[in-house]
Formats: structure tokens, sequence, C-alpha cells
């Protein structure tokens, strides 16, 4: 796109984005190769203990590599934002690959533009990639985090006295689904009458509303509670403070209640964009189609909390040395949904990878709700 | 904890719920009233909650001191009003376009100056425990009562008796009704209101406060979600009477607690309509409460909205 290595534009741009850190790294690599810059668009705020911190983590190791300039912008919203957003990554700062890290960004935003630019590299952090439906600039990438659910789960299987997990859910789509699925399995796995409450609060962020539901939760009984929103902050502190244990998501969250913290299912984005940055730094093609669990990197767990029992971090490390070993079935027959339909039989199993787990659309026995 | 309340968990919650989500709306709704008693609109009270939750805070973080950010997010609070009323009183200036205007402002600002407060943990409210008397966790968990909440109830009762009985309140209920009789009197309406959205600034500001320390909590973009506008528009509701702003407050919290308590005793399906539940009852009450011959009750003369 940009014949020049550098456009006085993008070299002011770039190094105001860098804001000081390392600006002058362009003009040193610019006499062998012009750098790579890389794009990353968040749909929050970069430092919420949660979704988009996981991925500005990432950004940052990436920033770190040599012959790499990184563009950031949060707050983009779902809609035409994200396309201007993307436009002026590519016309502005010369951004060649680009991550832009919300679900709703992919149809119609990132199917928008990538025809009309073939020399970008769309990079979307989602399972929703197709052969032979979406352009061949686009791809799809996406961990197994069902998978540190079911850890979360089996830790607060052995930690809950009153047998009642509690669960603040945002949206009924399959990855929400299958996270709260996973987390009671993993809880039912130690022992066979815990149940999990959830609540859906309909947003992704919706502080207040996550306060209340969480509130509920402890009012209902339960004694460990984990979440699926953007923002898990709000949700860690209000249950600490109702005296019950929390399992963390997306990010680390040990920070905000050391005491009552007990693990949690992280996304380990510095490793996955590392190396597909390097992948394009070497002249390689990132595969439209790529996807891990806790062996590849993906996902890793928070370092179990003080008040982890021995009995808890055995199985914990028994499981996760298990699921390093690849091939790991959460799901396993017979398994009943919650409205009594039968999803597998006797001997039959969910592994992984299984690409029927994104499609999921039920609670299994044992969940308290509903999906609508 | 191995209480099961069963069905009796729903008004328990409500009642929590309206304890503790209640707050900023009161709080905003009160400084409203005082701002469109004296004849103006003062619609970016959303941005003086959002910039009085970070200012809070923040504020409350440096100092280790919840109420010297309580006492920051009020001054912040009265800057912005004190902005919107000096505007507003030059000449043929709209004061729903300035109020639109000025809540962009506040929420940009908030952004912008808060981005290093997300991640630090402030220190939180103190909180009275009214539920002593009760061996369930809930009950006692729902009467953990906030002073703000308290000092709120005692505002409400303080303007409703200061419009009805001091002189200053007088004065600012001619200012709202009729600016020539304000005049006829010696008054200064732009001065007055000036003030009068000074005032319901910090109020605002004191309300944002409240949910950055004590519900939810912590600050971060979302904390708000719109509350300071539906706070506003509880005022009408509320027909500017300071009293029934506690009520509506209040009911309110209570509906916003139906949702999460619905589900948490099993009752699942349909979650997204519970959550309309404040709406549906907001335009129940003003269907119920509406009448054709005396539209408006209550309202000033001189808002801008009824002239």
């Amino acid at each position: 796109m940009t014949s020049l290595p550098f456009s006085r534009r993008s070299f002011l741009k770039g190094s105001a984005a860098l804001a000081g850190a390392s600006a002058f790294a362009g003009p040193a690599f610019a006499d062998s190769h012009s750098p790579l810059t890389v794009g990353f668009i968040y749909v929050g705020p970069k430092d919420d203990f949660g979704y988009n911190q996981a991925h500005a983590e990432g950004a940052a190791a990436v920033k770190a590599m040599e012959g790499v300039i990184v563009v950031e912008e949060e707050n983009v919203a779902e809609t035409v934002d994200v396309q201007n957003s993307m436009e002026s990554m590519i016309n502005f700062d010369g951004a060649s690959l680009i991550f832009p890290t919300s679900f709703g960004y992919f149809d119609p935003h990132i199917l928008e533009l990538a025809p009309r630019y073939p020399d970008v590299r769309f990079q979307h952090a989602a399972g929703l990639w197709q052969e032979g439906v979406h352009p061949a600039n686009v791809g799809s990438y996406f961990g197994y985090i069902g998978l540190g659910q079911y850890l979360n789960g089996i830790v607060a299987g052995h930690m809950s006295a009153t047998k009642k997990l509690g669960f603040v859910a945002a949206k009924p789509i399959p990855q929400v689904l299958q996270n709260i699925n996973s987390y009671l399995l993993g809880a039912r796995s130690v022992d066979p009458s815990i149940t999990c409450q959830v609540i859906f609060t309909g947003e992704w962020s919706l502080a207040v509303k996550e306060a209340e539901a969480t509130n509920a939760l402890a009012d209902a009984g339960c004694d460990v509670i984990t979440c699926h929103v953007d923002g898990p902050k709000v949700v860690m502190e209000t249950a600490a403070g109702r005296d019950c244990f929390v399992c963390g998501y997306h990010a680390d969250q040990s920070p905000l209640a050391p005491e009552k913290y007990l693990t949690g299912a992280e996304w380990n984005w510095p490793g996955v964009y590392t190396r597909m940055v390097q992948t394009v730094l070497d002249g390689g093609t990132i595969d439209n189609f790529d996807r891990g669990g806790l062996a590849e990197g993906y996902i890793k767990m928070s370092p179990l909390g003080p008040a982890v029992t021995d009995a808890a971090r055995n199985q914990f490390e028994a499981v996760k040395a298990e699921m390093m070993a690849g091939g790991f079935a959460a799901y396993q027959g017979p398994l009943m949904d919650n409205a009594g339909n039968q999803i597998l039989g006797e001997g039959e199993a969910f592994v992984e990878t299984d690409i029927a787990l994104e499609s999921m659309d039920y609670l299994v026995d044992g969940v308290i709700g509903s999906t609508s | 904890m191995e209480s099961d309340l069963g069905l009796w968990a729903i008004p328990i919650a409500m009642l929590g719920g309206a304890i503790r989500v209640s707050t900023p709306f009161l709080f905003v709704s009160l400084g409203e009233v005082l701002t469109e008693r004296s004849g103006r609109i003062n619609l970016g009270l959303e941005g003086t909650l959002v910039f009085g939750a970070m200012s809070g805070y923040a504020v409350a973080f440096l100092t280790g001191n919840a109420w010297a950010g309580v006492g920051a997010a009020a001054i912040c609070g009265a800057l912005f009003g004190l902005l919107h009323g000096l505007i507003c009183s030059l000449p043929r200036v709209n004061d729903i376009a300035v109020g639109i205007a000025l809540m962009l402002l506040g929420m940009g600002l908030a952004f912008f100056f808060g981005k290093p407060f997300i991640q630090p943990v402030a220190p939180d409210l103190p909180s009275i425990s009214f539920g002593w008397w009760s061996d369930l966790p809930q009950v006692r968990a729902a009467l953990q009562v906030n002073v703000l909440f308290l000092i709120g109830i005692v505002a409400a009762v303080a303007l409703w008796w200061m419009f009805r009985a001091t002189k200053v309140g007088l004065v600012i209920r001619v200012v709202g009704d009729s600016t020539d009789a304000a005049r006829a009197m010696g008054l200064s309406p732009p001065l007055i209101r000036t003030l009068a959205t000074a005032a319901g600034g910090a109020f605002a500001g004191v309300g944002g406060a409240y949910l950055s320390l004590f519900y939810p909590g912590s600050w971060n973009e979302g904390i708000s979600s719109g509350q300071g506008l539906m706070a506003v528009a509880l005022v009408i509701f509320a027909r500017w009477n300071p009293i029934y702003c506690f009520w509506a407050a209040i009911l309110f919290g209570a509906a916003g607690a139906l949702g999460p308590a619905l589900q948490s005793v099993g009752v699942s399906t349909g979650y997204y309509l519970f959550y309309a539940a404040p709406y549906v009852l907001t335009l129940g009450v003003l269907i119920a409460t509406s009448s054709p011959t005396r539209a408006m009750t209550g309202a000033p003369g001189e808002l801008s909205i009824t002239k």
C-alpha cells in the first residue's frame, strides 16, 4: 500500500501512538526493511480487569517485539465506528495486520472492509470464519476457555459449603453457555449433588445490574461465584464483600479480593499474538482458523489463592495435567440438559475440539436458569 | 447461609435493592427538583453524575478518605451546575441544548481524567447495619444502609420544608413560576437560577460519589448506564415534590432488583421482560395519576417545556 517505508503522517501518528516508547525504533529498521504496523481495537477500556485488558496485555507483548509498531484504539463501538477505526489504521498508520477483538466486529464490519483491502490481514477473535464463505484475508482465532471454567468448577466444588455455586452471565450465547455448563460439570466431578444458579444481566457491561445479580446469588445461598461479563471487577468485589469465594475470568482479578480469590480462567494473549506476529515477520501466513486450549498456550489459570485446600489443589493439578496432554472431554455421557432433553448418550463425549460445543444452546442438568 | 427463604427472597431482595440502588436516583432527582423549581432544566446531570463518580473515586483513592471524595464530587458537581447556570444566563440560550452539551462534556472529561483510576481500589463509604435483630443473612445484607442514603432522606425532607416554609424556598418558587413577578419583587432571576443549578449539580455529584464509592463501588466508564437521565425524568414523575422524589427513587430501585431476584428463586424465563419492570411501572403510574383537566400539576411556570 505505501511505497515509502515511512510517510511523514504515519510516522507522526505512529510515534504519537507509542507515546515516546521506542518511537525511534522505526527509522533504524527502515534501512533494512519497513516495520510491520499492527492494529488492535477494543470494544471497552483496555484496563477493565477483563476481556479488553486481556487483549491489551497481548498487544503490549507485541509492542515489545523488534520491527513492529503497534497502534491501539479502545472504546470502539460495534457499529460503523469500527470500520472507520480500521480504515484510519490502514490508510494513515499503514497497518497491514489488524486485530479487531470484539465478537460483533465481524459481521458486517470486517466482511465489508476485507475485500477492499486485500493486502491487509484481519484477525478476528471468535470462531466465526468459514472456508469458502469468508474472504481469505480474514482469520478467526479463539481459545477453549470453557476448560478453564471446568478447572474453576473443580476448585469451587471443593470449596463450596452450601453446594450451590453462582454464575453472573451477560447473554445466552454459545460461548457463555459453554462456560456456565463447564463450571458446573467441573464442580460435579467433585460432588454430583452440586447445583449452579445462573443470572443473566442481558448486557456485556452493566455495573449496577451485575452488583444486584451478585447480591441475589449470595441471598440465594451461593457461596462460590464466577461470571462471564466484560469487566468482572464489580462481581468480584461485591461477591467478596458478601463473604463468598470467587473464581476469576478473562484476566487475573486476585488483587481485587486477595483472600477470597480461588483461581481464574485467563486468556493468554501475549503468547498467541507474538506467535502470530512472528509468523508474519518471518514471511509466513497465519492460519485462517486457529484455536487452542491450555496446551497450546491460548489460556492459563490464575495461581491458586490462599484459601484453596490441598484436596482441591491436588485434583486441580491432576485434571490440568490431563488437559495439557490434549483431547480432554469435559462433556461425557450420559448427559441431560436442564429441560430434560438428552444431550449425550452413554459412552458418548465431546472432546475439547468438538465443533458441536460451539453451537451450544442449552444449560446442562444441575444449572438453575433458562436461556431465554 | 443454609436458610432457604423460597418466595420470601423476592420481597427481601426488592427491599435491599431499593436501599442499595435508589440513592443515586434520589440525589440526582433532588438536585433536578431544585434546579427546575427555579425555572431551568439541567439535562446535563448524567454527565455531572459520571464526573462526580470519577472525581469522588479519584480523590478518595489519593487521600485515602472516602468522605473527601464525596466532598470533591460535590464541588465538581457544583462547578458543572455553575457553568450551566452562567451559560444559560446569557440572552436567548436554550437550557436543554446546553444541558445536553454539558452531559457529553462531563462524560468525556470523566473518561479522560478517569483513565488512571480504573485499576486502583479506593476506600468505601461506611454503612450502618440495621439488620442486627434478624438471624437471616439475607435480611442483614439487605439492611446494610449507607450513610448517604440516610443523608438523602434528610435532604428530601429538608428541601420539602424549605420550599414550603422558608424565604429561600419562596424566592426560588417565585423565580420559577414567574420571571416578571420576581423582577417586580426586586429579585434577580438569572442569579437565583444559577445558584439553584449549582446546588443541584452538587447533589448530582454526590449521587455519583455513591456509585463509585459504595454501590457498585468502583470506577469504570460504564458505571452509570444512564441513571442520571432516568433520574431527571423521575422529577416529572414525582411532580417536582422532593418527598415524592424519595418514593420514586425507592420504587425504581425495588423494581430494578426484581429481575435478578426472580432469577435467583428459579423464575428464569423471560428475564428481559422483568428487566423492563421499572419502565413499565413508571408508565403505569403516570397513566394512573394523569388527568385530562390538570396536566403537569406542580410544574413551575417558567420551565421551557411548559411554556
